[in-house]
């Protein structure tokens, strides 16, 4: 029981799919234009998550491990197009608002990721409530993410109107730029706690901090061994060369200050 | 029959009027992640080229002759995400063997677009537009070079960035993030073009 409960709380929170750990960005970014897109899309994705675990720990010892990506990815697959004919049979209009999005959950990061992390290596039941837990985490963060751009760009949650009559809506969040303008608040905040932490040398009791911002957003090799890419090895190798390095050498000598917008031409 | 005006408005149409990355989200993971230089952003541009316009070839072949004949459409996801990732397999191994200098240039970026779900979202969009053969492979080109455009002014604005002074918390993804918004404000302009 008390495992169910670690799963569950290291999900939703010590290690949020998308506060904390950064995966899936592409469907948070694409549907969280409401409230209500969001829940349904986190819930969408949850159940995939907790069944598609619990059937990859059921046949973790019969799958071979050289086409395991592959068999996940077909046992993945089949339940999203199950949760997408019930979607598309029950609630016609969250299908129509979310759209193509739904059967893309196929390919979101968080999904094979947990097969890979968590499910090939561990027991049926706490499988099933690590991906619930996630799941569920991946909601809570679609649904507040959803929230906060429906009351920007339109003054209201869940279609109720909040805001006074003087507020006048701030449209751009509703739209696409305005996903990439939360999400880089979102990150900024996260820097900010890493920072926070990393300079006083402390641990996090509620959350990982080690994990912090380590998914797509941050870069394609978080999603491990699984997701965006699996070889990614030979890649960084031939491509990330001393320019980054350069980059932070800059950064660090003259820290704190501020931006520079007209120094960029002397280069 | 669809005519050639036609097909070129399409083409504009998902490469700069609703791009695939700044105003549908798709491919974001190798967009953030491969516009550090504006090389290494263009390579993968033109593999992504490459995979998706053959990918929306063999998928929308497979739709209308295999899927649709036996009525089998609800299977579509499924096979479009083998497909793809077994045709990624197959083309890499056919550069490497018979044409290695184009092995070389785009052999590193292949294996990462297996799972770009740019890839599979133009397969999908393809049928849920009820999109024929040939106008799916004009919408898959258009849409990965939309793709293309977009990484590479990324990281050409990323080149310049490096050696900008940005805040403490800023630094890393956040600024590249708003960068892309910005970029995403400046693309809604194309909207007034069809």
């Amino acid at each position: 029981m008390n495992k169910i409960g670690e799963r569950l709380f290291n999900g939703i929170i010590r290690e949020n799919p998308t506060f904390v750990l950064m995966l899936g960005m592409c469907p948070t970014l694409a549907v969280t234009t409401s409230a209500i897109n969001g829940l349904g899309m986190g819930l969408s994705t949850a159940v995939v998550l907790a069944l598609s675990n619990a059937i990859i720990s059921a046949l973790r010892n019969i799958i071979p491990d050289k086409v395991r990506i592959p068999a996940f990815i077909v046992v993945i697959a089949s339940f999203v197009t199950m949760v997408q004919l019930l979607i598309q049979g029950y609630l016609p209009s969250l299908y129509a608002s979310l759209g193509i999005y739904i059967p893309l959950i196929v390919v979101n990061c968080i999904i094979l990721g947990r097969a890979e992390a968590y499910a090939s290596k561990n027991p049926v039941i706490p499988s099933f409530f690590d991906g619930i837990g996630m799941g569920l985490g991946f909601t809570l963060a679609l649904t507040i993410i959803g929230a906060v751009r429906e009351l920007l760009g339109s003054g209201s949650v869940f279609g109720n109107t909040v805001m006074p009559e003087s507020f006048t809506p701030i449209g751009i969040f509703v739209m696409a730029p305005g996903a990439f303008f939360v999400l880089a608040a979102l990150t900024a905040a996260q820097n900010a706690i890493k920072n926070h932490y990393e300079s006083k040398g402390k641990k996090s009791k509620i959350i990982n901090v080690d994990a912090l911002g380590s998914g797509c957003a941050s870069d394609c090799t978080a999603c491990g061994e699984t997701g965006c890419s699996y070889r990614r090895e030979e890649m960084i190798v031939e491509t990330e060369t001393e320019t980054v390095e350069v980059v932070e050498e800059v950064v660090e000598t003259d820290d704190l200050e501020i931006i520079d917008l007209d120094k960029e031409g002397d280069e | 029959m669809l005519q050639i005006k036609d097909l070129m408005i399409l083409m504009i149409g998902t490469s700069l009027v609703s791009n695939v990355v700044l105003s549908q989200f798709l491919g974001l993971c190798p967009f953030l992640g491969v516009s550090k230089k504006t090389d290494t952003a263009l390579g993968m541009g033109v593999s992504v080229i490459f995979v998706i316009t053959l990918s929306s070839a063999v998928t929308g072949v497979i739709y209308k002759f295999l899927l649709v004949k036996f009525g089998i459409e609800y299977l579509s996801t499924i096979v479009f995400i083998l497909v793809i990732a077994a045709l990624v397999q197959f083309v890499e191994m056919f550069l490497k063997k018979f044409v290695p200098p184009l092995y070389k240039a785009l052999g590193v970026y292949l294996p990462l677009i297996t799972t770009n779900c740019a890839v599979l979202g133009v397969a999908l969009n393809n049928v849920q537009y009820k999109y024929g053969i040939l106008a799916g492979i004009v919408n898959g080109l258009g849409t990965a070079v939309g793709f293309t455009i977009a990484i590479v002014i990324l990281a050409g604005l990323r080149e310049k960035m490096a050696r900008n002074h940005i805040p403490e918390p800023f630094k890393g993804m956040p600024h590249v993030l708003l960068t892309a918004g910005l970029m995403a404000i400046a693309f809604c302009g194309f909207s007034g073009l069809l």
